[in-house]
C-alpha cells in the first residue's frame, strides 16, 4: 500500500543508508556528538556569551542531568534517544547539503501539490542551507522598529537587550520544570526574542513574512515573547511543508508574558519528517485581563510531546489553546494543554482534536487547575478524537481539579470514527474512498482550521487530503 | 446500445440469508417505474446492491445499466456512470458543508485538470434549491445534520438533480414527508423526468404515485417481482392490501 508518508520515509531512508548528505569537517563551528560541559561552554563562546548565560547553561545542564526520563507516564519511546549520538550545536553552513536531482521524487510531488514557492521547496528539500527571506523581511523591520517593536532571534536578544529579555527569561519555564525545558536551557540556539511596548497593536503577523528561516527551524529553538501593557502581537511558526530533518531530536521551550490587557496570539503549524523526536515546552503568563491564545497544529513526527499551557496570574486574565493534531502510521502525537488558574475570573477554553490514521496513536493529557481560594473561574475542555483505521489508537487523561464551589468548568470527550455507511454515502455520490476520507477529516477539524489564517488554513486541507490518500488500500 | 437498466435473474443475500431470489426488471429511458411491496420483501435491499453496499454479495444476475455492467464497477464508478440512489436514510457528514460535498460531487465527475467553475455552480444551485423551496442558508450548513426528515429528503433531490443521473433509485423517499414535502419532492423528480433519463421510485404507499405516476408498477415478494401491471395496480394493492397477491401466488 502506498502511503502519502512515503515521502518522508524515504528521506529519512537517504540520511540513514546511502549517506547522501555530507558534513563539512570544519570543527571551529562544531560542538561534535555527545553532551557535556564542553559543549555547553563551547556553544557559549561561539555566541559571545555574557557569564549570566554561561551558569544559567551550565546550571540547566546539571539539571538535564539529574533528571529521570518521564517515562513512568510518557511513552517508554523516549528511551531510545540516544543524547550521545546528537550534535548538539551546528553553525551556518554546517547543514547538510545535496543536490535538487538526488531529492526523492515524490518529495517533489508533495511540494508540486501543496503548492510551496520553489525557493522554499530548495530549502526545505535540505540542498540549500539557508532561505534568504531577509528582502521580504527588511521592510518589515523597519516599520516595526519605529514603533519599537524588538524583533530579534535568541543570542542577539540576550545580548543587546538584556534590561528587557533578562526579567523574564527562564521565568515562565523554569529550567527544572521537566528533562526536556532543562536540556533546551542548557543547549539553545535560535528562536525568537520580541517585545511589544505598551499599547503597541502590531498589525499584520510576525514570521508570516519570512516564514521559512533557518534559525527558527533549528533544534533547540528558544522563543521569548514579552507584550506589555494593552499590546497586541499574533506570532507563527512552521509551515505545512514537511521538513526533511537530519537531526532527530528536537526540543524547544517557548516562554510567552503577557502584561495588563495585552494579547498574544501564537500559531503553530508543523509536519515533522517520521525519525524526529518532537519534545517541546510551551508556556504562557497572562497577567491582569491579558489575553493568550495557543494555535497548535502538529502532524508528523515519530513522537510529538507538546502541552502548550497558560498560567492567568492577573484578574480576568484568559488562556485558550486551540489543537489539532495528526498522526499517521507509526506516529504517536502526546498532545494537549495545561491551565493553571492563579487569580479571580480567570478564563480558559481547550479544544483539542486528534486524528489517528492507520496504526498512529493520538494522546490527549489535559491540566486544569483551580485553586479553593479562587472565586468566579472558568474552564471548558473538549477533546474529540477521530480514528480512521481498525488498528488506529487514541487514549485521553484529562486531570482537572477543581476547588472550592465558585467556579465553572464544562468537559466533554468523544472518539468517533468515520462510519462506512457515511463513507458509502458519500462514495455514491461519486467521490473515492479517498476524497471520502478527506472530505470527512476536514469536516472534522473544519472548525479548528478556520482559526488559522487563510493561508495556512488552504495548505492544511490539502495536506489532509495528502495524508488521507494513504490511508484507504 | 440498449437504452435501459436491466436487472436480470440477480441473487444476493447479507450475513448469508438470500434476500433478493432471482429478481428480473427492464426500465428503459423515458419511463418512471415503481416498486411496491411489503416489509422485508427485499425493496432497501435492491437499492442497496444496485449501488454496491459491501454488505450484500451478488451470487447470481446481472445488472446493466445501458451496455455497463454495474455490478463490475466499485461504488464510486457507478455513481459517476450516472447511477444514483436517493437513500431512505440519508448520512450525516459532519463539518462538510451541502454546498463543499456537491461541489466535490461535481468535481469527481470532470476530467484530471478541469476546475468546476464556482461561480455557474452556485448559480446553478441556488436555482435548483429554489425549485425546491430551500432555504439558500442549507448551502452553509454541514449535510444533513440537524435536518428534519423532510429536508433531507429535498436535500436528496436536490443532489439528483445537481448530478443528473441517467437513472435514479428513489428509495422510499415518502417516508417521514408530510404531504407538502412530498409535493414538492414529487415537483422535483418531475421536472427531471425525460426520454434520457429512467426511475425506479420503491414504496411501501400508493401515495407518493398520485404525485410521480408510474408507467409500471411492479410487486416485489419475497425477492421476486411477482406481478406488473400498469398505474392502476398501485391502487389496487391500496385497497385490497399486499395479502391478495400472496394469495394470488398460492398454487389452487
Amino acid at each position: 500500500m502506498a502511503t502519502a508518508d512515503s515521502a518522508t520515509l524515504e528521506a529519512v531512508h537517504i540520511d540513514r543508508d546511502e549517506g547522501n548528505f555530507s558534513y563539512p569537517e570544519d570543527y571551529t563551528h562544531d560542538a561534535g556528538y555527545g553532551l557535556n560541559e564542553g559543549t555547553v561552554d563551547y556553544i557559549s563562546n561561539i555566541k559571545g556569551e555574557a557569564d549570566w548565560i554561561r551558569e544559567f547553561r551550565q546550571k540547566a545542564l546539571k539539571v538535564f542531568f539529574s533528571k529521570p526520563m518521564p517515562t513512568h507516564w510518557a511513552s517508554k519511546d523516549l528511551e531510545n534517544i540516544i543524547f550521545d549520538d546528537i550534535r548538539y550545536y551546528l553553525a551556518k553552513g554546517q547543514t547538510p547539503t545535496r543536490s535538487w536531482d538526488e531529492v526523492p521524487d515524490d518529495v517533489k510531488e508533495t511540494f508540486e501539490r501543496l503548492g510551496i514557492p520553489e525557493k522554499e521547496r530548495k530549502f526545505l528539500a535540505g540542498v540549500e542551507a539557508q532561505f534568504d527571506s531577509e528582502a521580504a523581511y527588511s521592510n518589515v523591520k523597519e516599520s516595526l522598529t519605529k514603533e519599537g517593536v524588538i524583533f530579534v532571534n535568541s543570542t542577539e536578544g540576550l545580548r543587546e537587550h538584556p534590561e528587557i529579555f533578562r526579567k523574564w527569561f527562564g521565568k515562565v519555564i523554569p529550567t527544572g520544570d521537566n528533562k526536556f525545558s532543562a536540556l533546551n536551557s542548557a543547549v539553545f540556539s535560535g528562536g525568537s526574542f520580541i517585545y511589544v511596548p505598551p499599547g503597541v497593536k502590531v498589525k499584520h503577523p510576525l514570521q508570516a513574512y519570512f516564514r521559512i528561516n533557518a534559525e527558527n527551524f533549528g533544534q533547540f529553538e528558544r522563543t521569548l515573547i514579552i507584550v506589555d501593557e494593552g499590546a497586541e502581537v499574533t506570532y507563527m511558526e512552521g509551515c505545512t511543508a514537511p521538513k526533511f530533518e537530519t537531526a532527530t531530536l528536537h526540543s524547544a521551550v517557548v516562554e510567552l508574558v503577557a502584561m495588563k490587557d495585552a494579547k498574544i496570539q501564537y500559531i503553530t503549524v508543523q509536519n515533522w519528517s517520521n525519525n524526529v523526536y518532537n519534545l517541546v515546552t510551551k508556556r504562557g503568563l497572562a497577567h491582569e485581563n491579558a489575553e493568550i491564545r495557543w494555535i497548535d497544529c502538529n502532524i508528523g513526527s515519530r513522537l510529538t510531546m507538546k502541552y502548550p499551557g497558560v498560567i492567568m496570574k492577573g484578574r480576568k486574565a484568559r488562556g485558550e489553546v486551540i489543537s489539532i493534531a495528526l498522526s499517521n502510521h507509526g506516529q504517536h502525537q502526546d498532545t494537549g494543554a495545561k491551565m493553571i488558574h492563579a487569580a479571580d475570573e480567570t478564563t480558559s477554553n481547550i479544544v483539542a482534536k486528534s486524528i489517528s490514521v492507520g496504526t498512529g496513536k493520538s494522546t490527549y493529557r489535559g491540566l486544569v487547575h483551580i485553586p479553593r481560594h479562587l472565586k468566579g473561574c472558568k474552564n471548558n475542555t473538549e477533546c474529540d478524537a477521530l480514528l480512521i483505521n481498525k488498528d488506529s489508537n487514541t487514549d485521553t487523561y484529562p486531570a482537572i481539579t477543581v476547588r472550592g464551589n465558585q467556579h465553572s468548568t464544562q468537559h466533554e470527550a468523544s472518539v468517533s470514527q468515520v462510519s462506512e455507511d457515511q463513507i458509502f454515502y458519500m462514495k455514491q455520490r461519486g467521490l473515492s474512498e479517498g476524497e471520502a476520507m478527506s472530505l470527512s477529516v476536514n469536516g472534522f477539524v473544519n472548525d479548528l482550521v478556520r482559526e488559522f489564517p487563510m493561508e495556512y488554513s488552504v495548505e492544511l486541507k490539502r495536506l489532509i487530503d495528502m495524508e488521507m490518500e494513504g490511508s484507504v488500500g | 446500445m440498449s437504452q435501459s437498466l436491466k436487472i436480470d435473474n440477480l441473487h444476493a443475500t447479507v450475513d448469508g440469508n438470500e434476500i433478493l431470489k432471482g429478481l428480473t426488471l427492464e426500465i428503459p429511458k423515458g419511463q418512471v417505474h415503481a416498486i411496491m411491496g411489503p416489509n422485508g420483501s427485499g425493496k432497501s435491499t435492491l437499492a442497496k446492491v444496485m449501488a454496491g453496499h459491501e454488505d450484500y454479495v451478488v451470487t447470481d444476475g446481472t445488472v446493466l445499466l445501458d451496455d455497463i455492467n454495474l455490478l463490475e464497477l466499485e461504488i464510486d464508478e457507478r455513481s459517476r456512470a450516472g447511477f444514483f440512489l436517493a437513500f431512505q436514510y440519508p448520512h450525516e457528514i459532519p463539518g462538510v458543508s451541502n454546498a463543499n460535498f456537491l461541489r466535490a460531487a461535481r468535481q469527481a465527475r470532470l476530467p484530471k485538470g478541469e476546475e468546476v467553475d464556482a461561480v455557474a455552480f452556485y448559480k446553478e444551485m441556488y436555482l435548483k434549491m429554489d425549485e425546491l423551496g430551500m432555504d439558500r442558508k442549507f448551502t452553509g450548513r454541514s449535510v444533513n445534520e440537524g435536518f428534519s426528515g423532510g429536508e433531507k429528503k429535498r436535500n436528496e433531490i436536490l443532489q439528483m438533480m445537481m448530478l443528473e443521473p441517467t437513472y435514479a433509485v428513489l428509495d422510499e423517499t415518502d417516508s417521514g414527508l408530510d404531504i407538502d414535502a412530498l409535493r414538492i419532492v414529487a415537483a422535483g423528480v418531475n421536472a427531471m423526468r425525460s426520454p434520457e433519463r429512467g426511475f425506479l421510485v420503491i414504496t411501501h404507499y400508493q401515495r407518493l404515485l398520485d404525485y410521480i405516476v408510474p408507467d409500471v408498477v411492479h410487486v416485489l415478494h419475497d425477492g421476486r417481482i411477482v406481478k406488473s401491471g400498469g398505474k392502476e395496480l398501485a391502487l389496487e394493492l391500496e385497497e385490497k392490501g399486499y395479502d391478495w397477491i400472496t394469495e394470488e401466488l398460492l398454487p389452487a
